[in-house]
């Protein structure tokens, strides 16, 4: 294994399809139209020296250390802004450019350090490289006059210097070091498109600055670590990297947080992570990361990470270390009692939307085949389960419909009930920049989020009252219908006329239109005319939503207003266009497609169907069970009712993730064994059993497929903390259950699921090796993979309108409960907070907050950071108060990354009517001012930790 | 919202709320499928009982689509 050293050719690839030929150094090379000498020579295989310029922002021309010759001209012109044309004949090194570019670098390190020994860019240094390149042998200046290196300078403060600015947690900002090439600055524009960086002052004054000569931390710095990677010296570093050393080898893998699925290199000496940095080629995020990907993978070796299989007969009960044998012939003994004293219906399972395909696949094979019953959801079920139902009752199959490098082609976009900013960050970034070329920009939803309103971003901006998304599609269904600007022609030809003109009728009538249920919305009705006119005729349109549509009781209802609206302006089965479902978690797209919910087999078969369920049972050797199972909710209910008593949860907390909190801790402390297999005690381990510990992303081989159903690999860096991989944890549960399953390797997993699934017949290691990723359907007719779906026709055959009624919530705002939350994400932290909470990114959001108007808090006497009591008709909580206008007055948000905050207390059981995703979005509440925390939160706390006590093991005899 | 059959009898309401639109044949159709299609068998039996109890509660659509799934179980 070695460090893999990824090619800079210096400036961006043209996309131009014209081909144009020079002659460079005596070679003839043949690049695109548009690209720079720079690249066309290193294309060629001859490196130009450089520092400003790197292929990851626009060339800028400032270092004067890529001069070439060219014949015919005069002078010597950079390579980097100096584009092709046929015919040029380029020279990149005589005796005048070498005198030229020697004179350069003296200058350059006339005002650096040279402390290369020690440096902390010792081996990884560009301007050590290019000093090395030029030849330089010598600095005739001296380090005596003005300078930017020393603090003191001839006996006095150097005025010049500045000191180390170590505010981020994860990289520290060394101006000594820095030679002002401007790159972290352009990267933090170009790719981040934060624009938090600036060069304050000019000639030998100038300075990288964040902000208004602010700290990093101090400024609007998000911490992407794109500056990072951009700098040339040591002046921007990782702290790990300082701390650690230089990286000996890499491997390339897939990131373990949300659904963008961000490829990188994980950079290591030996089984230690240096660092991790986002791979070029990954075609996710090409080349970009966000705070969590790039460097908050310090939980993978906290140290409250449970390493130890740990058992006890009653949650009042400390927990008790044992040998992983023992810890599954109590679970297997536990289950086996429960199917035989309430039947084999009364255990079940969920799958964990954070590990791997192979590991999902496995969790519902045991349960269909080992127990014996069809009782396996995901969490999938919260969040976007009315994404499958919706999409596939209207296109005939579940998945988002484009890769995400089609929004590069999108003309407008609209975002629905997604913060892609803080979720989805690197997504939002390439989404930026699109804006930035001119794309205009739609957003529906109740917040002034940061995609409203931002560092070059200006978005139309609906803000709906939560729970009316229903009403807002149609009403723009009703533009679209009675203002003529359907794509007539794309109907006729791919969707079902009689079904189209039963939903213009219905949407063309008058209580649908904007005007009529802008009481109901919030909406004005001059704005929405203009999205929707926006959206039906600016071009390629692309929807992008997220829970803020499907966590709704019409959750499944407002899927299919998207897909209605996509079908009536054609805004499908074409690059720039589609309906793009912002999914959550790494592999919720991948835990759905292995068959995670409780009526459908892997590739969204209903378990009824007898072809394919044979296929199953001839395939795992066991008759299967054709009755749909439990979903999550109806999980709960069942307990509580006496006749579902066991569940195997694998990677997820459902205590803290799922509504309703007192509904669940009933539900959970109804049942008579709990299994949970995670990496921390979470808070559903309080009422568990059994804990097996799970193991990290860096601990395993598999897959993870993302929000565009790209299938990546994920490789093992390191060997397990804990022993075993989580596939083998299943393994060897099931084993002890009575039900063999024989794999050697995850690769012989995805094999099987190939061979059932005929999405994915064409998918395998190899296969993923080779292309790097695929996105299913990957088989037969697609061989390569199907980035863009539904091209010259749907999956279904015609594309079906559906009727969308609003039908308003029953979570209601009253006198007693006049506000409404809604909650939501933020950058630093990711879902529950597990990982995150252990890692550095606290400092930017220790606790969660909740957003109220001015209006409202004034009100009610509150202050900006006051504790405040917030109450709903399902519990009551207090967290400190954040006075913001970013919401409406009447509406108050907050996130749900802390425990201690419990925001699920307040959430109701109210679900989607199709599908039971739970109402996160809406509920009403009061608030109030408080002391401190409720009754209840004490009460929680409190048996969270007796429930956490551990006895250590027993010592040999 | 706790106890079984009320909360089924929401659900169940709530589905039918959906295909109202459509009209009877489409709806109940739309109702049965979706309750076969995504109801555990212990759900169904709890409303099928429920529907035999006289069905209180149940939206007119939804009593026709729970009585036609009930004949063809």
């Amino acid at each position: 294994m070695s460090l893999i050293q990824e090619i800079d050719f210096g400036t961006p690839k043209s996309k131009s399809e014209t081909m144009v030929t020079l002659t460079i150094d005596g070679k003839s090379v043949t690049v695109p139209e548009g690209t720079s000498i720079m690249r066309a020579a290193m294309e060629s295989g001859t490196q130009i020296p450089k520092l400003c310029a790197t292929d990851m922002v626009d060339a800028f021309g400032s270092c004067r250390l890529c001069l070439v010759e060219i014949e015919g001209r005069a002078g010597t012109p950079a390579s980097c802004t100096t584009p092709v044309t046929p015919g040029l004949v380029v020279h990149t090194q005589s005796e005048r450019l070498k005198t030229l570019r020697k004179g350069v670098m003296e200058l350059y390190i006339s005002d650096h350090p040279l402390d290369c020994l020690t440096c902390a860019a010792n081996g990884d240094c560009e301007l050590q490289d290019m000093a090395g390149a030029v030849g330089l042998r010598d600095v005739r200046y001296g380090y005596q006059g003005e300078n930017h290196v020393f603090a003191k300078a001839n006996g006095c403060d150097n005025d010049n210097w500045m000191p180390k600015d170590e505010s981020n947690p994860y990289f520290t900002y060394d101006p000594s070091k820095c030679i002002v090439c401007s790159r972290c600055v352009r990267a933090c524009e170009e790719v981040q498109g934060t624009f938090a960086l600036t060069i304050a002052g000019r000639g030998f004054d100038s300075r990288v600055s964040p902000g208004m000569s602010e700290s990093f931390l101090g400024s609007e710095c998000v911490s992407c670590g794109a500056c990072v990677q951009a700098c040339p010296t040591a002046t921007l570093t990782e702290k790990s990297v300082i701390e650690i050393g230089q990286p000996e080898h890499s491997v390339v893998t897939t990131c373990a947080y949300c659904g963008v699925g961000c490829a990188f290199k994980a950079e290591m000496r030996g089984e230690e992570v240096v660092r991790m940095v986002p791979w070029k080629d990954g075609k996710a995020n090409r080349g970009h990361s966000c705070v969590k990907g790039r460097f908050a993978w310090g939980y993978t070796t906290h140290k409250e990470r449970v390493l130890k299989p740990m058992i006890r007969e009653r949650i009042e009960d400390p927990w008790r270390e044992v040998s992983w044998d023992e810890a599954f012939g109590f679970a297997a003994a536990k289950f086996k009692g429960i199917q035989q004293k309430y039947g084999r219906d009364a255990v079940g399972g969920i799958t964990s939307s954070r590990c791997t395909n192979e590991e999902t696949y496995l969790v519902q094979k045991l349960i269909r085949g080992g127990f014996g019953n069809n009782n396996v959801d995901t969490c999938a079920r919260v969040c976007h389960s009315p994404t499958g139902y919706g999409l596939s009752q209207t296109f005939g199959t579940s998945a988002g419909t484009q890769d995400f490098d089609s929004v590069e082609e999108t003309d407008v976009v609209v975002i629905i009930g997604a913060n892609p900013a803080s979720a989805h960050p690197v997504f939002a970034s390439r989404l930026k920049k699109r804006l930035r070329q001119g794309a205009r920009l739609i957003v529906i939803d109740p917040r002034r989020t940061e995609m409203v309103e931002s560092a070059h971003v200006k978005a139309l901006h609906l803000p709906l009252m939560p729970g009316t998304n229903v009403a807002v599609l149609t009403a723009l269904a009703h533009v679209i219908v009675t203002e003529g600007l359907v794509n007539e022609t794309f109907v006729r030809e791919r969707c079902d006329w009689n079904e189209f003109e039963d939903w213009a009728t219905f949407v063309a009538d008058p209580g649908n239109s904007p005007e009529a249920t802008a009481l109901q919305t919030g909406v004005d009705p001059k704005v929405l005319r203009e999205a929707a006119r926006i959206y039906a005729t600016g071009g390629n349109g692309a929807i992008y939503y997220g829970l803020g549509v499907t966590e709704h009781s019409q959750g499944s209802t407002t899927v299919i207003a998207i897909a209605n609206l996509a079908m009536a302006t054609g805004n499908i089965g074409r690059n720039g266009v589609g309906v793009n479902p912002l999914r959550g978690q790494n592999n919720v797209q991948g835990s759905c497609d292995m068959g995670s919910f409780p009526h459908e087999l892997p590739g969204y078969r209903h378990i009824a169907g007898d072809a394919v369920r044979e296929q199953f049972e001839a395939m795992w050797n066991v008759k299967l069970n054709k009755e749909p199972g439990l979903r999550i909710p109806n999980m709960f209910d069942a307990a509580i009712e006496g006749t579902f008593m066991g569940l195997y949860v694998q990677g997820e907390d459902i205590l803290q993730s799922d509504p309703n909190t007192k509904h669940v801790v009933a539900a959970l402390s109804a049942m008579e064994c709990v299994i949970v297999h995670d990496l921390f005690l979470n808070e559903t381990a309080n009422y568990a059993h059994v804990f097996l510990p799970g193991s990290t992303f860096l601990e395993k081989d598999g897959t993870f497929t993302n929000a565009e159903r790209r299938i990546q690999l994920v490789r093992k860096v390191m060997s397990p903390r804990n022993g075993y991989a989580d596939w083998e944890v299943t393994i060897l549960l099931a084993k002890a259950m009575g039900f063999e399953m024989h794999y050697n390797h995850p690769s012989e997993i995805m094999d099987e699921i190939a061979a059932l699934t005929p999405t994915f017949a064409g998918v395998s290691y190899a296969r993923l090796e080779e292309l790097g990723s695929v996105q299913w359907p990957c088989n037969e007719k697609a061989s390569e993979g199907t980035p863009v779906m539904h091209i010259g026709g749907f999956v279904r055959g015609k594309g079906k309108f559906i009727i969308t009624e609003y039908v308003a919530t029953d979570e209601r705002t009253g006198p007693r409960y006049p506000l409404l939350l809604t909650t939501g994400r933020i950058l630093s932290q990711y879902n529950v907070g597990a990982q995150t909470r252990r890692t550095e990114n606290v400092v930017w959001h220790a606790e969660d907050r909740l957003e109220i108007h001015p209006h409202d808090a004034e009100q009610r006497g509150v202050r900006d950071g006051d504790w405040v009591r917030l109450a709903s008709r399902a519990g009551e909580t207090t967290l400190r108060a954040e006075i913001t206008d970013r919401v409406a007055p009447g509406v108050v948000y907050t996130t749900f990354h802390h425990p201690d905050t419990q925001a699920n207390v307040i959430t109701t059981d109210f679900s989607d009517w199709a599908t039971n995703c739970p109402e996160y979005k809406v509920t009403a509440v009061q608030i109030s001012r408080s002391n401190g925390p409720t009754d209840w939160q004490k009460a929680y706390d409190e048996q969270a930790r007796h429930s956490r006590r551990i006895l250590p093991a027993e010592a040999a005899e | 919202m706790s106890s079984s059959p009320d909360k089924l009898v929401y659900m169940a309401n709530q589905i039918g709320k959906f295909f109202q639109s459509q009209g009877q044949d489409r709806a109940v159709q739309g109702i049965s499928e979706h309750i076969w299609k995504f109801w555990d068998p212990r759900m169904r039996k709890q409303i099928f009982a429920h529907l035999d109890a006289g069905g209180t509660g149940l939206d007119p659509y939804v009593l026709d689509a729970l009585q036609k799934l009930k004949q063809q179980a």
